[in-house]
């Protein structure tokens, strides 16, 4: 399996580790239901067989962490993107929704 | 005495006739030629006997010419290098080959235990399901032991492999796999359209069934044709040609492995190459033109010697120049089998009876039959070969009844043709039924994946060089581009007719559906019969194509033979889909040079050639080769060695290096928040100039790893991470930085290779550094205190960086330098340390140091403690929020009764403690019950001249004083320990601070 | 006429001369009745396991095994065939026992020969930090009264003399040993299952696959599969690498990821390997089977998968392994390999426990050790099932231990799935 890190150009998977579903947000830890978001955000998956977003670390690489959208059935991937180029448009919708 | 070839035909083959090659079969010498397989010139000689079957021991011979072969399997080679289950239809002839046959006591020609056969009644498929369970104990002892004696083919070596395996990695835009009449076509489309093309090819010469039919392309022979092409591709700077390559498997994304067999055709690779090299192929798109494989009718007694595929026999005669026979039985139920009696004549070989499966033969078979006089029977079968170690007759059931026995020493037989599909199936591809060919062709394809000629299911030559050039013309120019095709060789019409027809009713002999597993048509009948008629339930129950050659003659018999006992059509039956390896590889290739010692990369420490002049013992940590301890001439073994090494610290000094630990710059103005939220404990407030011990935790509130900040500036800190950790520490805060926190301005560089850093320890450590440190910079305790930082130059102008950090307990110091200085500095502090004794010491003494004090090492963070379980539960800031701070509050992770970490001493002063002994009460029985916790770190303390302890015992920060049991069944040990502090040496701290 | 119905060395030369006719199926195909006490999901080992004993200890019978393909067609017919309890921690210790005792006299409670061969299981070690871990392994499971033996290096050498002892890059210290412990033949313990399950009167309906979950008021009233609705009282889902899958037909997600995990075999060969040896300092492990192939495998490839199917660099993995511990496999050539499915929970430990939908109780989590825990998770699963409570060796499995803080973790690695 090959991905394309935005950084680095096109890379067999042994360069990156995983880490998993890139669709869950990390909660406010300050929020009233901390431990209960924390626990569905550390514990509970939707464990999608489909196309996912999934967080890749380019280990052996530019250290980059990827949001890479593959298929769990096929393998396919469809986009990868930086992770903190994800994070920071997410930061930027939510500011603009309040 | 050396055989003649007395089975060469001399006007055909192309092997080299200049170079004829000695080789040996079972210790009996024999001569082939350059080009020849080991099949190829046993067969020129005569030789059809060449293996046993796996179960009834059945004497076996040649059945096809390729990869796909059952039967012929021998061990080639000796000693270090004996290979077992070598298919001799693939093994190339070189000068001196050794080849041996297998599974036969004592010899080939009497196998003892050939009487199976006479038990194949008993020996049913799974019968071993159904016996051998009484009485229960017997398994292991009697009944297993009996079924491993028997289990395998041949043997593997004794040694280890000395041939040496390499990797490497090519990338192209059209990967072809076969160079038969399909492949050359693509590849030459392809690479005359500009795309840069491999073409890989699994026998040494290219041209596929070019070189097995005597075919005329564009008015010259086949083989000239593929000469001719080959020759242009070769001249093509944007073609890269692989012969001996084997496509073992199709991964995701365009990822093939391949195996090259560099030098299996020799007898010893040459100097400084390897016996065979891994290739990591990325193609953007792939055309298959791997071609098909006959299969054979299952009739009686159809695995004797001298029962051969028919694509075999013309193989052996056109490309290799053999006769395998003298007098032949063509059985076939297609035009291209039937054909073979042409190929049959030229040899010279009498055909005594062609005999097909279909009511009524093409006229044009007919009258070549005619021609050469040979009988033929239409709507007829062949039901029992005769004969043991070779064939010798047939006994051919013909329409209306009729029973003729013929005699030959040859049945070339033909079931059809199954397109070679396999990788198309390996990434989830689902191939289809063709009615018209009686075949599996491929289904869905992977994306950027065709498949051409024979592969695909189209039997003429014409339509093989025609779908080549299509695909290869695509494949090349895949944006819906126009795709210029080359244009297609003229070549002459030939039948390509073929019938469904799967087994013979009727036989009076086993019938072999699967030859090498000795799977037989009573074998699938029962199946059926018992409910195994899913295709996996049949294969998985009878063995069936699950031998070497992976049911390439076998599994679409089997599945037809299970469609008619279901009555249920084929497709509906079940399909087969195929994983890799295509065909099987060498497990050392896979490992390539990652093997024995050079299995993982050896990282050295910038002081190690210095340790080792010095002669340190070494030990592995992790990647990691650090120094353990240094002994000294004399020393009875390691542990005075490490008794001397941290007496001498704890009186004098003493040098460590500690370059291994993680080290990670952290830079930006926002350094300070982003540390306070990664660390429990608060780092920004830490003054410049100063270093905190830290402590992460992962998200799930467990203790992740432990190390030090320091600040130089405002915004930039360096923190260290333990050994074990260091990647895993700098991928969590890269994670931290991304993807949680992206707009805090911060940077993470990591630089654990950078720095050569020693910690310096004991109460003359200040001294020490005295005489390294530049001037004016002042190490005084008033000036650099207890966890003071500094950015300094060091040994006259080298830039240096200086802690004031103590892991033993004494005045102590960590001095780091740029690496390349690191070997200089490590030098330095012996020779000026010589004026105060010092000493270098490794992980052991650093070890029991560590335990002395009670600080927290690998064995206690291990993956379940939390702070608090270690101690460290009042360094969370409360402040402040951290990773892991709301999932450590969880009831399971607060309770009072976890085991906690705390120290212990022998009751018995004299006693030894272990790590891995668990804790029970003092009298408490040695039960799970009674389990209270368990010893995590032990060493013998010099100073306090008996054995001390770190272990986690359940509640045990409260039960100071009280006396347990430490319990190691393992070791056969039980020893009365008091639970202590885990403060065993200056628990007051005053050393290091002085 | 001797029936052959009880399989035995009489039935079987009984057969030998009437030509094998007599042999019935191991299994009826049965056609789905419209309701069921008690519905298993997934005709794997442990959804057969659960249908057994649920028979035969538990005296329901009025239960039927729905699976969408064919029985053993997951991961009871795709793993390495090991069975041992060398566990660490008590959660999971007594559980892995009670399986193994259950493997011991597996052949006779099934009439089954599905070789169970304790030929012995040995995790090498390579430094004094790893023996101390074994140590503390081995000690966790003699206080349990399991055996388990601590060897030194020269005890290792003498087992397998012809290991890599003198070049290796991490040295072998020692190993700890479960003689107990040893392989199964894998497809068999499905089939005996199934076999014995099928004689008590469970109804195995292959080829139907589970497509909805009819819940009135909260509770479970049947399921919607390919071959129809079949109603229930109890529903228990044993899908393993399906879990996530066939949950969120019920709107459930749960504590687990899929991840494809290869295996491999290699040509078959005379045996030389006699019981299964692990490397301590890297992935891989390895047996020999009964017909001489080498059975090996890793780690998991990492990532979240559905395919059946992994990549190249974790074949290269293992087999770096395998060339680092046994040089001398170098020339035995790979035959097959394949990818299964794993159920990845959330600390490396199983699931046995009621759902919040009442009626609904799930099997899962199993990880990469699915098949060693086959009778004992059958067995704990129908306690459930026939009780509404835990077996006693199960206890510790709950669905909700995430929640409270009460992790199994055997290897340390937290809630990272892919590390476990």
């Amino acid at each position: 399996m090959r991905i394309t890190c935005p950084y680095c150009g096109e890379r067999g998977n042994d360069e990156f580790s995983y880490l998993g579903d890139a669709s869950v947000v990390r909660p406010d830890p300050a929020s009233p239901n901390a431990s209960e978001a924390f626990y569905d955000f550390a514990y509970e998956r939707r464990n999608v067989a489909g196309p996912m977003q999934e967080l890749w670390y380019h280990a052996a690489g530019c250290h980059a962490w990827l949001v890479v959208t593959r298929d769990t059935r096929t393998h396919e991937i469809f986009e990868v993107k930086s992770a903190q180029d994800v994070a920071l448009e997410r930061q930027k919708s939510a500011g603009a929704a309040q | 005495m050396t055989q003649f070839q007395s089975f060469r035909v001399a006007s055909l083959g192309l092997v080299d006739r200049t170079k004829p090659l000695d080789f040996t079969f079972d210790g009996v010498p024999y001569t082939g030629f350059a080009g020849d397989t080991l099949a190829s010139a046993l067969l020129a000689n005569g030789v059809h006997l060449v293996g046993r079957s796996f179960k009834y021991h059945r004497p076996r011979g040649i059945l096809t010419a390729g990869s796909e072969e059952p039967n012929a399997l021998v061990e080639l080679r000796s000693g270090a290098r004996r290979e077992a289950n070598t298919r001799a239809t693939v093994a190339e002839l070189y000068e001196g080959l050794e080849a041996k046959s297998q599974n036969r006591f004592p010899s080939l020609s009497l196998d003892l235990l050939s009487i199976n056969g006479l038990l194949s009644p008993v020996f049913s498929a799974g019968f071993y399901y159904k016996t051998f369970m009484w009485p229960a104990s017997f398994w292991e002892k009697l009944y297993e032991p009996i079924i491993r004696r028997a289990a395998g083919l041949g043997r593997a070596a004794n040694e280890p492999d000395p041939d040496t395996y390499d990797k490497a990695n090519a990338f192209c835009d059209v990967l072809v796999i076969g160079s038969g009449p399909a492949g050359l076509m693509a590849a030459l489309s392809a690479a005359r359209a500009g795309a840069k093309v491999i073409l890989v090819e699994e026998s040494f010469a290219f041209g596929g069934r070019l070189l097995s039919d005597a075919r005329t392309i564009d008015g010259k022979s086949g083989v000239e044709w593929v000469s001719s092409v080959v020759a242009e591709l070769a001249s093509l700077p944007n073609v890269r040609l692989m012969t001996r390559t084997t496509i073992f498997g199709a991964y995701d994304t365009g990822t093939f492995g391949a195996v090259e067999r560099v030098a299996d055709h020799v007898a010893v690779p040459a100097a400084g190459e390897p016996r065979q090299r891994l290739w990591h192929i990325v193609a953007k798109r792939t055309v298959i033109a791997q071609g098909s494989t006959e299969r054979p009718i299952i009739f009686g007694n159809n695995d004797r010697p001298g029962i051969m595929l028919a694509s075999a026999v013309r193989t052996y005669i056109n490309r290799f120049g053999v006769a395998p026979g003298k007098t032949a039985v063509v059985f076939s139920n297609n035009d291209e089998a039937a054909s073979t009696i042409d190929d049959l004549v030229r040899a010279g070989i009498e055909v005594s009876a062609l005999v097909d499966t279909r009511p009524v033969l093409p006229p044009e078979i007919k009258a070549k039959a005619r021609k050469h006089g040979i009988r033929v029977f239409e709507g007829a079968a062949v039901a029992d070969a005769t004969g043991g170690q070779r064939v010798t007759g047939a006994r051919i059931a013909a329409a209306y009844g009729a029973s003729h026995n013929v005699t030959c020493d040859l049945i070339a037989v033909s079931g059809g043709f199954n397109p070679n599909l396999q990788v198309t199936t390996h990434l989830g591809g689902r191939p289809q039924w063709l009615e018209s060919l009686s075949a599996f062709v491929p289904g869905t394809l992977p994306k950027g994946m065709t498949v051409a000629g024979t592969a695909n299911g189209s039997l003429s030559l014409a339509a093989c060089l025609r779908e080549g050039a299509e695909a290869g013309a695509a494949a090349a120019t895949p944006n819906g581009l126009e795709t210029v095709v080359s244009a297609i060789p003229a070549v002459d019409d030939e039948l390509t007719e073929v019938s469904a027809f799967w087994h013979v009713e009727g036989a009076k002999h086993k019938a072999f559906v699967d030859q090498q597993n000795d799977v037989t048509a009573a074998d699938v009948r029962l199946a059926e019969r018992e409910g195994f008629r899913s295709v996996e339930h049949l294969k998985r129950y009878t063995t069936l194509g699950m031998a070497t050659d992976q049911g390439k003659t076998s599994n679409v018999n089997g599945l037809a033979m299970m469609a008619e006992l279901t009555k249920k059509s084929i497709p509906a039956t079940g399909t087969t889909t195929a994983r890799p390896p295509y065909t099987p590889v060498s497990l050392g290739v896979l490992a390539g040079e990652h093997r024995e010692k050079h299995f993982k990369p050896t990282r050295l420490t910038p002081s190690h050639a210095w340790a080792k002049e010095r002669g340190a013992v070494f030990i592995e940590a992790g990647m990691w080769l650090r120094a353990q301890y240094f002994p000294k001439p004399g020393e009875a073994d390691w542990l005075t060695t490490v008794n001397r090494e941290v007496k001498t610290i704890r009186s004098g000094v003493g040098v460590c290096d500690v370059s291994t630990l993680g080290k990670i710059e952290v830079h930006g103005t926002d350094a300070g928040k982003f540390l306070d939220r990664v660390y429990i404990n608060m780092m920004s407030t830490l003054g410049v100039g100063k270093a905190r011990y830290g402590m992460m935790l992962r998200e799930d509130g467990i203790a992740m790893d432990d190390g030090t900040a320091a600040r130089f500036a405002e915004d930039r800190y360096f923190i260290t991470t333990t050994t074990a950790n260091a990647i895993k520490v700098l991928q969590h805060l890269e994670l931290c930085r991304q993807w949680y926190w992206p707009d805090l301005d911060v940077q993470l560089f990591p630089v654990s290779d950078q720095w050569a850093q020693y910690s310096v320890a004991g109460p003359r450590a200040r001294d020490l550094l005295a005489k390294i440190v530049d001037a004016p910079f002042d190490i005084s305790n008033e000036a650099f205190p207890y966890m003071a930082a500094a950015e300094i130059s060091a040994l006259g102008g080298i830039k240096a960086r200086i802690y004031r950090l103590s892991f033993s307990g004494e005045l102590a110091y960590e001095i780091a330098v740029p690496a390349r200085h690191g070997d200089l500095l490590m030098r330095k502090l012996m020779s000026e340390g010589e004026a105060f004794g010092a000493i270098p010491y490794g992980t052991e003494a650093l070890g029991v140091m560590r335990i002395e004090k009670g600080h927290v090492g690998g064995s206690e963070l291990n993956g379940t403690t939390t702070a608090a379980d270690l101690g460290l539960g009042k360094m969370a800031s409360t402040k402040k929020d951290y990773i892991g701070r709301v999932l450590s509050q969880r009831p399971g992770l607060i309770d009072g009764a976890r085991p906690r970490l705390i120290g212990f001493k022998p009751v018995d002063k004299s006693a030894r403690l272990r790590g891995g002994a668990h804790f029970i009460g003092k009298d408490a029985q040695p039960t799970a019950e009674n389990d209270q916790g368990y010893m995590t770190s032990v060493a013998y303390s010099p100073m306090l001249g008996h054995w001390v302890g770190l272990g986690l015992l359940a509640r045990g920060d409260s039960r100071i004083g009280e006396i347990v049991t430490a319990v190691d069944p393992v070791r056969g040990e039980t020893t009365l320990v008091e639970v202590v502090s885990a403060a065993f040496y200056d628990a007051e701290g005053a050393r290091l601070r002085v | 006429m001797l029936s052959s119905e009880r399989y035995s060395i009489f039935s079987v030369l009984a057969e030998a001369l009437r030509g094998q006719t007599g042999w019935k199926p191991a299994w009826r195909k049965a056609t789905p009745k419209p309701s069921y006490d008690i519905v298993i999901v997934g005709g794997g080992g442990h959804g057969l396991a659960t249908a057994y004993y649920l028979a035969k200890r538990y005296g329901n019978a009025n239960v039927a095994v729905v699976e969408k393909g064919w029985i053993g067609s997951g991961n009871v017919g795709r793993n390495t065939t090991i069975v041992r309890s060398n566990y660490l921690l008590p959660g999971n210790i007594p559980f892995y026992e009670t399986s193994m005792k259950l493997w011991e006299g597996l052949e006779q409670d099934l009439n089954y020969n599905a070789m169970v061969s304790q030929r012995g299981v040995l995790n090498l070690y390579h430094s004094d930090g790893q023996r101390d871990a074994y140590a503390r392994r081995g000690n966790a499971m003699r206080l349990h009264g399991i055996d388990a033996e601590l060897l030194d290096h020269n005890a290792v050498r003498a087992m397998y003399p012809w290991l890599n002892y003198d070049n290796a890059r991490f040295p072998i210290k020692g190993g700890l040993l479960q003689r107990r412990g040893g392989t199964v033949r894998h497809d068999a313990v499905a089939w005996g299952y199934a076999r014995g399950a099928d004689r008590l009167g469970v109804d195995i309906i292959e080829n139907a696959e589970v497509t909805g979950f009819r819940i009135e008021n909260g509770k479970i009233a049947g399921l919607e599969t390919t071959r129809g609705f079949i109603g229930a009282n109890k529903v228990g889902l044993a899908v393993a690498g399906n879990s996530s899958r066939v949950a969120a037909l019920a709107g459930m997600t749960l504590p687990i990821e899929s991840h494809v995990l290869q295996a491999f075999v290699s040509e078959g060969i005379k045996p030389f390997i006699d019981g299964v040896v692990t490397f301590g300092a890297g992935h891989f492990y390895i047996s020999q089977s009964d017909k001489g192939g080498l059975v090996f495998g890793g780690d998991i490839d990492g990532y979240n998968s559905y395919a059946q199917r992994g990549n190249l660099p974790v074949v290269e993995d293992v087999l770096e392994g395998g060339m680092a511990l046994m040089p001398r496999i170098g020339r035995v050539r790979l035959l097959r390999s394949w990818g299964g499915i794993m159920d990845m929970s959330m600390d490396g430990s199983p699931i046995i426990d009621r759902t919040p939908i009442d009626g609904l109780y799930f099997n899962g989590g199993w990880c990469y050790g699915g098949f060693k825990a086959t009778p004992a998770s059958g067995l704990c699963f129908a306690h459930l099932l026939a009780r509404g409570e835990p077996h006693e060796v199960a206890k510790a499995y709950r669905l909700d231990r995430f929640r409270t803080g009460h992790m199994i973790d055997e290897k340390g690695m937290g809630n990272q799935p892919n590390l476990h």
